[in-house]
């Protein structure tokens, strides 16, 4: 009776169902991941070792393939030696769930492995101060370059054939060129920010400027507004919470580029904690690591959302979603 | 069509004036003219094909006058108050008001369009603020102002209210004192209860009318309704589709002040059947294809059963 009525097309659900499924959409990829992890007969493709036997060159904790394995138990009991022991287990790189979450807390109070080395808050840190200069100088072209395309067909017809085709070209294909101009540090990354949302951003927001409806536009034309005034306090206004809300989802995006641009030059911030991890396969903590990631961005557009709701009361679709 | 017809030989001319009406539009017409329209022309021209919309309209308003437009869908009755508010470019022919010729829109002419057109970023009084602020009105002076016209129309309760918490009778009561807080020479209204229920369309109508006495200012007012037309009504001007054309100015004879009580008095009866005499029995055959009869279905159900 309940999933009948969850499964209807443009039904909208209960508060409950919203809750529950909302939990779920967490619950099920966690659920999936533990099964693999705990459940000795799904997957496991590994054996690994806790006692040796008479293989001198088998160490405790180390991983075998089932098929090595099984050559091994076989040989030594050809020869009457005693064979090795082990465990299913998955490869390295696949972490338990709880040993993801022992990283959470242990990476943080881990120190730097080297002495100039960053603790892991301060390459978030870093990290969070790249995507805000990048989304910061993006929107303050962005925004206003799309607010007057999407307001005037002439200044659209200029921009936007360009913009379409430049927005094509991958940002990180401009690193090596953005390192020789701005060097090394964080400018180059900044840059590769910018590159990756600016010509969305026009685009965009110039279509939502289009969506106006253009009846306010012509009501306030008759009121006897005059051309300036028309875009600063009908069109802006009438578009604010759609802008937001677009800004929110190129915001998203902004993050998806952070990766790529700081591995541009000298490596920093998050990725540099990732990378170190990886090289010394301490894999709990590079998935601890891209957790937070997924956590901060998830968390400031959640921390946005409501302020949006603060911000524009009259807005209902606003109210109401997510 | 002729079952609801009533026998227009038990009707009066509704060209007979009571002594009172007749006196009446002596007054109206001594007054100044507001609106002057003269051979007024207006061509769609796109790629494939030129679309005569107004073919040579001429009208006079006269200061305080309610004049309402009928026409049958597609006579541009519409593109007719959009060219008077200056939001579309007549072909030819001039539209004069006070004398002047309108080049664009501006604050002289207000309108109430039919969806609601408030500004949904703005409270109620912002909205009626609105006008005057970008006609260079201050702060208090505009909030001062906007308060007496929401007090008039009895919605100062609302001030602070957004637009989507108003009914659709309450946004358009509010539109209408919007166009009129910049105190226009004319107020241009096209269809603007057409999206309403019947019950508030009737007190919204009787609402214009207790506005329209009070305040001074002349209304061109767009409809397809023909009650609404007489009811509100000094002069209906009639047009015709294909192209839009000036069938007939009709000087309703029904006395004011008006009731809906008067919907069934002979001189509105005549007017009615007069009206829908040039509208769906019009001189102009149908040309266009949307005119087109709708199609005699073939019966689908046991032939015994009939429901009428």
């Amino acid at each position: 009776m309940a999933q009948q009525k969850w499964l209807q097309i443009h039904r909208p659900l209960s508060a409950r169902a919203r809750r529950v499924i909302g939990i779920a959409s967490f619950v099920l990829p966690l659920l999936i991941w533990s099964i693999v992890s705990y459940v000795p007969w799904v997957w496991h493709p590994q054996i690994m070792i806790t006692d040796p036997g008479s293989a001198p060159y088998l160490d405790v904790g180390a991983h075998l393939s089932r098929e090595g394995f099984d050559n091994e138990v076989a040989d030594a009991q050809r020869e009457g030696r005693a064979p090795p022991r082990g465990i299913a287990a998955n490869p390295v790189y696949l972490p338990a769930p709880h040993q993801v979450l022992r990283a959470f807390y242990t990476s943080f109070t881990t120190p730097p492995p080297t002495k100039d080395g960053q603790w892991l808050h301060q390459s978030l840190w870093h990290s969070i101060q790249i995507i805000f200069w990048g989304f910061v100088i993006s929107s303050a072209f962005g925004v206003p370059l799309g607010i007057l395309c999407g307001a005037y067909a002439a200044i659209a017809r200029l921009n936007e054939p360009f913009v379409e085709f430049f927005r094509y070209l991958p940002a990180p294909a401009f690193g090596a060129l953005a390192v020789a101009i701005l060097g090394i540090y964080d400018g180059p990354k900044i840059a590769v920010i910018v590159i990756g949302t600016f010509f969305q951003q026009v685009l965009i927001i110039a279509n939502t400027t289009r969506k106006l409806d253009p009846a306010l536009l012509e009501a306030a034309l008759t009121l006897g507004t005059r051309s300036r005034a028309l875009l600063t306090r009908v069109v802006v206004p009438g578009i604010l919470p759609d802008l937001y809300r677009d800004q929110r989802i190129l915001l998203g995006w902004a993050w998806t580029y952070l990766i790529v641009a700081e591995l541009i030059g000298t490596t920093s911030g998050i990725t540099w904690f990732i990378t170190q991890q990886a090289r010394y396969q301490h894999f709990p903590n590079v998935y601890a690591a891209i957790a937070m990631i997924g956590i901060l961005g998830l968390g400031i557009d959640m921390i946005l959302a409501a302020f949006g709701r603060r911000l524009f009361p009259w807005d209902r679709s606003l109210a109401k979603g997510a | 069509m002729n079952d609801i017809l009533l026998p227009r030989a038990l009707l009066p001319s509704y060209l007979e004036q009571p002594e009172a009406v007749r006196a009446r539009f002596e007054k109206l017409k001594q007054r100044e003219v507001i609106l002057r329209v003269s051979q007024l022309s207006k061509i769609f021209a796109s790629a494939e094909k030129r679309t005569l919309a107004l073919k040579d309209i001429n009208l006079v308003t006269h200061r305080r006058e309610f004049l309402c437009v009928v026409g049958p869908s597609g006579c541009g009755k519409s593109t007719l108050v959009r060219i008077l508010a200056g939001l579309e470019q007549h072909t030819s022919g001039a539209v004069l008001l006070d004398g002047q010729p309108v080049t664009g829109p501006g604050r002289d002419r207000g309108m109430v369009f039919q969806g609601y057109t408030l500004f949904p970023w703005l409270t109620v009084k912002k909205n009626v603020m609105f006008g005057l602020e970008v006609n260079g009105h201050g702060k208090l002076d505009s909030e001062r102002e906007a308060m007496q016209w929401l007090a008039l129309i009895g919605l100062e309760k609302f001030a602070d209210a957004y637009p989507q918490q108003l009914s659709g009778g309450m946004k358009q009561r509010v539109a209408i004192v919007r166009a009129l807080a910049n105190q226009p020479r004319i107020l241009l209204m096209d269809e603007p209860f057409g999206a309403l229920d019947a019950q508030t369309r009737c007190r919204m109508q009787a609402h214009l009318l207790e506005i329209w006495r009070k305040i001074d200012i002349t209304i061109v007012f767009i409809t397809h309704d023909l009650d609404e037309a007489i009811y509100l009504a000094d002069r209906i001007l009639v047009l015709s589709a294909h192209p839009g054309e000036v069938q007939e100015l009709i000087e309703v004879p029904v006395p004011r002040p008006r009731s809906m009580q008067q919907l069934v008095t002979p001189a509105f009866l005549a007017t009615k059947a007069r009206l829908e005499e040039l509208i769906y029995i019009g001189r102009h055959a149908p040309a266009e294809e949307q005119d087109e009869d709708y199609p005699i279905l073939a019966r689908m159900t046991n032939v015994a059963d009939n429901v009428e």
